[in-house]
Parts: structure tokens; sequence; C-alpha cells
């Protein structure tokens, strides 16, 4: 039995997040003793082949009609098929919107096992056990697929990337999208340049020490020159400062980045389940007693008003250096 | 209208999370147990569709005897009846079987989850309802609004959004922005009492098989000491990112 890796793409784009998605799979396979094949959905402008530096020889198509505008149930059935059609008992996929939306109808056309919220390589192959974030980060599990088949979809950032050589051979393949009737997607709206949440691979976030929604401009300068993505706690988000989309935290996203900077957030328990998964924190807060020190690997005490832009001019003084 | 609205039974937001019986059970010992917050902004949602286009409103929790409390709050908040799958909801795909099967037979024309519930975060059931009712599914979804047999959403994509619409029967996967938080409402005592009249109905539950089995807990690995760095000196913090982190 193969292992089928979805490879998923953005208009036709595909990012680091559709590698790690292709390295999974292929060290998976590899602890499993077999091969891992790669499944892309829709009109590609990027060349698939380069799952090849990941692992993965061989990568099937579907394009048409069928798959320009995404539906949960459509897409679950059509991988389905595929996974069927080259004898693949696991299927990965990297925690997105979207692979989340599919995931589960996937595992119910499959008769799977749906392993979701994984953080890392699966730990055993039989049985097929993995290790999953539980409740919001404060803990883990360990879960086993009963069924034969399974499902696992793993959080973005969890084994990075490790490049080597090689290319794979890309054709094109058939699959029906099921009878389910289907969304009908009316507008995509993106903002632009920004690097979205979860994927980000370095964060800095905002909470209320910042004191109006009109200071953002430092924090937006630093995440610039980190080439970072930008959150905020829940007041923030709540009292409509920054948008929903970039609340970090238990009740918001939960995020798992290389580097994560708080700035003028206190570290309430639901905040830090959010945020506590990423490797490195670090916590700027003129308040000594802030309890996010305490779950921080570095501190600064101090006014964010003043230690942010030194942040930053440092950060830059750095890579003009390097 | 009927919609269904499912509630998870999870421990409250603020809960210390600790782990029992030789780290294979979750310790729910002085554990307050809430409304599963994404359900909430659902059931606010559902109770405005009551109000304003006169829909009635089910809510379903599939859980032992202990989560009547949670049905009963949501019932004070203003659903007009409530489930109970009297079973232990042991996996995602169990459950979904249970809602799947009480929707069916209550003919309702929507069901509204959670994206996720905030004690397992698998983020399953509604997807894996949606699938085995062959209804669509609208993930993270942000906005609703229903005119007729049709319906026009709101969802959450990589990095920005999504307009779309759907004809009904549908379910959802619904998180903050169907509401505000400003929108949830606190039990009033009026509310209170009424719930106590309201039907709570307990099913039995049909069978299935869960596909997971549920292995060791464990707490996170405790992180080392805080590493202070002077404000005046972001210089060193830099140089710590770069050679000791190396996250820059």
């Amino acid at each position: 039995m193969s292992v089928l890796v979805y490879l998923e793409n953005w208009e036709g784009k595909f990012k680091k997040n559709t590698w790690e998605a292709a390295l999974y799979a292929s060290k998976t396979a590899e602890m499993l003793g077999t091969e891992a094949i790669g499944v892309t959905i829709g009109d590609l402008e990027d060349d698939a082949s380069k799952a090849g530096q990941f692992g993965i020889n061989k990568v099937l198509s579907l394009k048409g009609d069928d798959f320009r505008q995404f539906d949960a149930n459509a897409f679950g059935a059509a991988l389905n098929e595929v996974a069927e059609a080259q004898g693949a008992d696991t299927i990965i996929l990297s925690g997105t919107f979207n692979a989340k939306a599919l995931a589960p109808s996937l595992a119910i056309y499959a008769e799977a096992a749906l392993l979701t919220n994984v953080t890392a390589l699966p730990l055993s192959a039989d049985p097929f056990t993995v290790k999953r974030g539980v409740f919001s980060s404060k803990g883990f599990n360990d879960l086993s697929a009963s069924a034969s088949k399974r499902v696992v979809v793993f959080v973005p950032n969890s084994i990075g990337l490790e490049e080597s050589e090689g290319g794979a051979e890309v054709s094109e393949t058939s699959a029906s999208t099921g009878d389910a009737p289907r969304v009908s997607v009316q507008e995509v709206d993106r903002v632009k340049g920004k690097i979205p949440l979860p994927e980000a691979e370095r964060v800095v976030s905002g909470g209320r020490g910042l004191k109006g929604p009109e200071n953002w401009g430092m924090l937006e300068e630093l995440a610039e020159v980190l080439d970072a993505g930008t959150a905020c706690s829940k007041p923030v988000s709540d009292m409509d400062w920054r948008p929903h989309s970039e609340h970090v935290g238990q009740t918001g996203i939960a995020i798992k980045p290389n580097l994560y900077v708080a700035i003028g957030i206190s570290g309430a328990i639901q905040h830090l389940a959010g945020v506590s998964a990423s490797n490195t924190i670090v916590v700027i807060n003129k308040d000594e007693e802030a309890p996010f020190f305490k779950a921080a690997d570095f501190g600064i005490v101090g006014d964010a008003f003043e230690v942010v832009p030194k942040l930053t001019e440092a950060i830059k003084k750095f890579k003009a250096n390097n | 209208m009927k919609v269904l609205v499912c509630i998870s039974h999870v421990p409250d937001t603020t809960s210390k999370i600790n782990f029992t019986n030789n780290n294979t059970e979750f310790d729910k010992n002085g554990v307050q147990f809430v409304i599963n917050p994404y359900d909430e902004f659902g059931l606010t949602r559902a109770v405005w569709l009551k109000e304003k286009q006169g829909a009635s409103v089910t809510v379903l929790n599939v859980g032992t005897a202990e989560t009547e409390p949670t049905l009963r709050k949501a019932l004070a908040i203003g659903a007009d009846e409530a489930i109970r799958v009297d079973a232990e909801p042991t996996d995602a795909f169990f459950v979904a079987q249970q809602i799947a099967a009480v929707a069916k037979e209550g003919e309702y024309d929507l069901i509204i989850a959670g994206r996720e519930s905030i004690d397992y975060n698998g983020g399953q059931v509604g997807g894996m309802v949606a699938a085995l009712l062959k209804w669509p599914f609208i993930n993270a979804c942000v906005g609703m609004e229903i005119e007729g047999d049709k319906a026009s959403f709101t969802r959450e994509i990589d990095g920005g959004k999504e307009k779309l619409s759907a004809p009904l029967p549908f379910v959802i996967g619904g998180q903050k922005g169907l509401v505000e938080e400003s929108d949830l409402r606190i039990p009033n005592m009026r509310g209170i009492m009424q719930a106590r009249k309201k039907p709570l109905a307990v099913k039995e539950a049909v069978d299935a098989e869960a596909k997971t089995k549920v292995g060791d807990f464990a707490k996170p690995e405790p992180k080392g000491a805080v590493t202070m760095v002077d404000a005046d000196n972001m210089e060193e913090l830099v140089k710590l990112l770069h050679e000791k982190a190396k996250v820059i």
C-alpha cells in the first residue's frame, strides 16, 4: 500500500507548506516501507516536478472545470478516488484552511481513521500512531488508527524542510467529484503582500499594551524586516483594532512558528494555548510581572514604543552585515 | 426553517489541564465545563434566525448525563429544545454518525457546528456530518445569510476570505464572525427559568464504531528559564536569536 499526499496550490502556485507535506509523506512512506505519490488539484502555474526534491517520484494532476473551485465534499471524493486507484492506505495533508475542510469528507469516503492536529512524524507503523496536540496545546496525546486506512492532517511547520536533488514525473489523471450539491464561490479576497497565519515561520504579535490600532505601524515594520506574519491577542481583535483573522490563541488560530515575538501581551492562559508550541518566544512587556515571561525564551522589560524601533534597527543592521 | 446546533461540552478556557489514571485520561477534577466557544457563536446566530426569520432551534449534544447543564444553558440562551444522544463521545466519526442520524430523523434545514472544539481540537465532526448527509460544507464560516432555499456565506481561507453560496440544506463549521463577541448572550433569570420547562429529549445512540484509539496523554515540556535582555541592548537580542535560537 502506498502513501498519497495532497500537494495544495494557491492560484496555481505552490508554497513551503506544499513541500513540507511532500517531505512528511515521503518520510512516512519510508517508515512504512513504501512509496509516496503526490496529487495536485486545479490548474497549475508552478512546476509540480519540484516534489522530487522532497522524495516524491510521481505526481498526478487533477485538472478541469470540476476542480477550479474548492468544495469540501467534491475534493474529498476526488482524492479518495485517486487514493483507491493508487492503492494508497495513508493520505497526508498539511493543515491549511481548505485541507481541514476537506479531510473529514475524505475520511468518510475512504472509511479511514482521521488523525488531525498532528505535530510530528508518525510515531509507529503498527498500530499507526501519531502525536497530536489537544486542549489547545496545553497537552499532547498519542492517537492510533483502528481502521486500516488513515488520513493524517499535520500542523504546518511541524517538521520543516530538507531539500535534496530530484524531479518528479508529473502526469494528468481524472476522478469524479461525487454527487453532493456543491458550493459556488463568488469572490476570493486574499490580502496581498502579507504572510498568512498559520504558515508563517516568524510571527510578530501585539496586545493591548500597544494602546491603539494607530500604533501598529512599528509592529508592521518589525514584521517586515523579520519577514514575519502579524498577529494579535484576543482583546485587540475584540476591540476591532485588528481583523479577527489575526487573532491567535485558544479561540483564534493556533500557530507553531519558529519565532514568536509578543509585544504588549500579558500572556493569559488562553493566549499561551495558541502560541506555546512556537519554537522560540520573545516577550516585550513593560510589566516585569507579566505571566508571559514564564513562557518566554527571551524577555525584555521595557516600553514597547522604545524597544520595538530599536529592535527593528538592530535587525536591519544585522541583515546588512550578514 | 429548522436549525440544528451541535454543542460540545468542554472545559472552560481558563482551565488548568491535567491528566490522570497513569496519563490515560483527562482529569475532570475541579474543571468547570462550558459550551464550546466556537459553538456559542453559532448558537447565537441560530437564535437570531429564530428571532428575525422565525426559525426553530434545536441544540444537540452527544454525551453522558453530565453534559445536561451545558444543554440547559443553551436553552436559556434561546434554543427551543434540546436532544442528548446518550453515549460516551469516543471519537469524531462516532459522534458524526449520531448527529447525521438525528438530522435525518428531524428533517433539519441546516446544521451549525463549531470549527473545532477546544478540548480535542479535531475539527472533524462538522465536515463528517456533511459528507454522511451529502450536504455542502462551509468550514471556518464567519458569515451566513439565509434567503428562501439559498444561503450566502463568508469563510476564512489562507490569508484572506472567500464569499460563496450554497443551497439548503447545508452544514457549517462556525466561529467568531457569525456573530461578534459582544453579541454573545449571558442567560438571564427569565431565560434560565424558561429553560427548565423546555424539552430535553434523551435518545439512544445508533450503532457506530470509533475509528481511532486514544493512547497516553502528556503535558508540554516545561520551558527552560527565560533569558532577560536589557531594553537598551537589542543588538544582544539579535545575536542571541541568530547564534543561540538560530531563528534569524
